[in-house]
């Protein structure tokens, strides 16, 4: 019966001297992989390398020697002598090494709980692995459970919905107001690397074009050809607010320089259309009024802040219920598991009951000479019978395969019980 | 026959908006789309109800305020579907699908015997203006729908309480464009309903236009909207305003449909309409 064994090492076991030297680079993750599959005692293998983790997942015949081999691959590849890294090791197996790998997929072992790219990386990683062909039975079944795992805790919790880093949140809250953000312009006032941060996240999200406006002209023009933006004078900040969507002040300017009734004329001007300030500056740089006016919206740096928090505390409440989820697919999985390994241990009992019954039978024949063919037809009959009537208990039993209460598997106690291991 | 097809409606509209109210409370995406799909077969259902009553009664059956309600729920059902296909706003069924869930539940109190049609609404008139006004007026439930969704959704952005619920909403700009383009389809519907019904009226009561009070009330109804139409093309008034005018505009219409022809005598009240 093969098994699968996983050794890997973590952001929370191993320090990132060490994790920055044991790591599989992707572009030569196929070299590794059918180098790991070339050791005797492994039959599957997968590698999982990100900046936060490494996890060597393999099925094997033989599970302490697999897992010394592994150990061995990952210092030889690495040119790191074991003792150097050993304790920083995790070795799982069983349902352990499962609940591992699906509360890694569904990001519930992640750094920050929930955050979405793990998922993406296990993907990519197996698919290399798999157009390798390192990949069999055994982990193609697990991998692919675990991603099924994570797609549920997705769309049954909220756990990656929200946003839990204040610039983030901006980017958020803008798709609460705008549809999407393409072709959207935004304006930046001051500089300031938070103010540059959330820029950042909101180009990504497609927004057309930056306008960087500054006290310092320079500054300005300097800001502005980072994002490929055009640079505004700002002696002109009131007029220039007719045309972006959205607006991220961080200056250094102890007080408001963009007033309420500017706004308010300008938002005639705009024929309404919808305009959102994020104000990062402290003091403030808008005057907070202005979140009065219709169609206009503004979040300071505590605003922001104060959702972040609410966000991380609703994180932890959704990483119960998906733990949940994952504690209840993992019972599933083991149980699959545990039906493969049933199957032979049936098959074996059976025809070990079938060897006893034929040497006792021709033993008994052979005692007694004058038997008919009829009586000869009757006893097989009946000892055919008897066998059938014995194993039907223990064979229902393993076929619905549940534990016992000691959570030993009833495998294992049919071996025992009927010796099923030795000869 | 066409009352068991009702029943069948009801019921799948009945689960179909329990499912909506779950997902809007608790984020279930496959509940919606359970919810989805039977408001779809209620609706075909709700399809079937039409077309057996229509043959069994010989006429357009939109004599009575049970036909009239169900036909109303029908188109603002048929709506809601057809709206999904352009953007993607599940949770406005769980507005939408109560509203219609509250006509038919209305429908099913009345009594529901197929009534003879008077000589006087004996006319290819009669399924064309009724038609016309019916549409006009589920286009702008579907306004109000998404009026209040964007009222909800502006007051939680504006009080910075932006948690899950907030996040299931749509987008404050889409709930606009919604309020935008059902103006833009409701408003000709409406006025084309308003005009079949004085041409109708030329031969049928021998006036284009008698101040019987649905008349009035469709003015005042098609006043609302048109100056709703004008401010938001000459000034930009949207967003709130917009919302504001589309939930007044909609009680304009449930008046002219409803309020007067339960509480005013005039040409459009027939004797048996209520009963």
């Amino acid at each position: 019966m093969r098994e699968v064994i996983l050794v890997g090492l973590n952001h929370r076991t191993a320090p990132v001297e060490i994790r920055e030297r044991i790591s599989f680079p992707e572009e030569d993750l196929d070299r590794y992989l059918k180098t790991l599959q070339d050791l005797p005692g492994l039959t599957e293998g997968f590698i999982l390398s990100t900046c936060n983790r490494v996890e060597i997942c393999a099925a094997t015949r033989d599970p302490e020697k697999g897992i010394e081999e592994i150990k061995g691959f990952l210092a030889q590849q690495h040119h790191l002598p074991l003792s150097e890294f050993e304790d920083t090791l995790y070795v799982l197996q069983g349902e352990k090494l499962v609940r591992h790998i699906f509360r890694v997929a569904s990001s519930l072992d992640s750094m920050v709980v929930g955050e979405p790219q793990i998922l993406g990386q296990i993907k990519g990683a197996y698919r290399t692995a798999h157009t390798t062909r390192t990949t069999g039975t055994l982990l193609n079944k697990l991998l692919h459970k675990a991603f099924s795992v994570a797609k549920r805790v997705r769309t049954e919790t909220s756990i990656g919905d929200r946003a839990v880093s204040v610039s983030f949140v901006a980017v958020e809250l803008a798709k609460r107001i705008f549809a999407h953000l393409e072709g959207r312009e935004v304006l930046i006032i001051g500089a300031g690397e938070m103010c540059e941060l959330a820029a950042q996240h909101l180009v990504r999200g497609g927004v057309k074009r930056v306008l960087v406006t500054n006290r310092t002209w320079e500054r300005a023009m300097e800001l502005a050809e980072r994002f490929h933006g055009e640079a505004i004078p700002f002696s002109e900040l009131p007029h220039v607010l007719v045309r972006p969507d959205i607006v991220i002040s961080s200056t250094g300017s102890p007080d408001c320089i963009v007033k309420r009734e500017e706004v308010a004329t300008i938002m005639r001007r705009r024929k309404n259309s919808p305009l959102f300030f994020i104000d990062i500056a402290v003091p403030r740089d808008i005057d907070p009024q202005i979140n009065t006016i219709d169609n206009v919206y503004l979040y300071d740096i505590d605003d922001l802040q104060e959702v972040a928090e609410a966000n991380i505390k609703n994180r932890q409440h959704e990483a119960h219920r998906a733990e949940a989820i994952v504690a209840a697919e993992v019972e599933k999985f083991c149980r699959w598991y545990q039906s493969l390994e049933a199957v032979p241990t049936i098959v074996s009992l059976q025809e070990k009951m079938e060897v006893i019954r034929e040497k006792e039978l021709a033993k008994t024949l052979s005692a007694l000479p004058k038997v008919s063919d009829k009586e000869r037809r009757a006893m097989e009959v009946l000892s055919e019978a008897i066998v059938k009537k014995i194993l039907h208990g223990p064979i229902t039993l393993l076929k619905r395969t549940s534990r016992n209460s000691e959570g030993e598997s009833y495998v294992d106690v049919v071996k025992k019980l009927f010796r099923l291991d030795e000869e | 026959m066409n009352v068991l097809f009702f029943q069948v409606t009801f019921i799948l509209y009945l689960c179909g908006t329990i499912a909506y109210l779950i997902y809007l409370l608790f984020t279930h995406e496959r509940v919606a789309w359970i919810g989805k799909y039977l408001l779809g077969l209620g609706f075909v259902f709700h399809c079937l109800t039409f077309v057996l009553r229509y043959i069994e009664a010989g006429h357009t059956p939109v004599i009575n305020l049970h036909e009239s309600l169900s036909f109303f729920a029908w188109m603002v059902i048929g709506f809601f579907l057809l709206l999904r296909y352009y953007y993607k706003v599940e949770v406005l069924g769980a507005f939408v699908s109560p509203l219609a869930l509250l006509l038919l539940i209305w429908a099913a109190a009345l009594p529901k015997e197929i009534l003879p049609l008077p000589p006087v609404l004996r006319s290819w008139w009669l399924p064309i203006h009724v038609t016309f006004a019916f549409l006009g007026d589920a286009i702008f439930a579907l306004a109000f729908c998404a009026g209040v969704i964007y009222l909800i959704q502006e007051r939680l952005i504006k009080s910075k309480r932006v948690g899950a619920f907030s996040g299931r909403l749509p987008s404050l700009e889409v709930l606009d464009e919604i309020n935008y383009r059902a103006l833009t389809i409701g408003f000709p519907l409406l006025t084309i309903g308003i005009v079949t019904g004085a041409v109708w009226a030329e031969y049928a009561w021998g006036s284009y236009w008698s101040w019987d009070p649905k008349e009035t009330w469709s003015l005042i109804t098609w006043l609302l909207y048109a100056a709703l139409l004008h401010q938001r093309l000459t000034v930009g008034w949207r967003g709130k305003k917009a919302a504001i005018m589309a939930i007044v505009g909609f009680g304009a219409v449930l008046f002219t449909f409803l309020g007067v022809n339960l509480l005013m005598e005039g040409l459009h009240t027939y004797s048996e309409w209520s009963r």
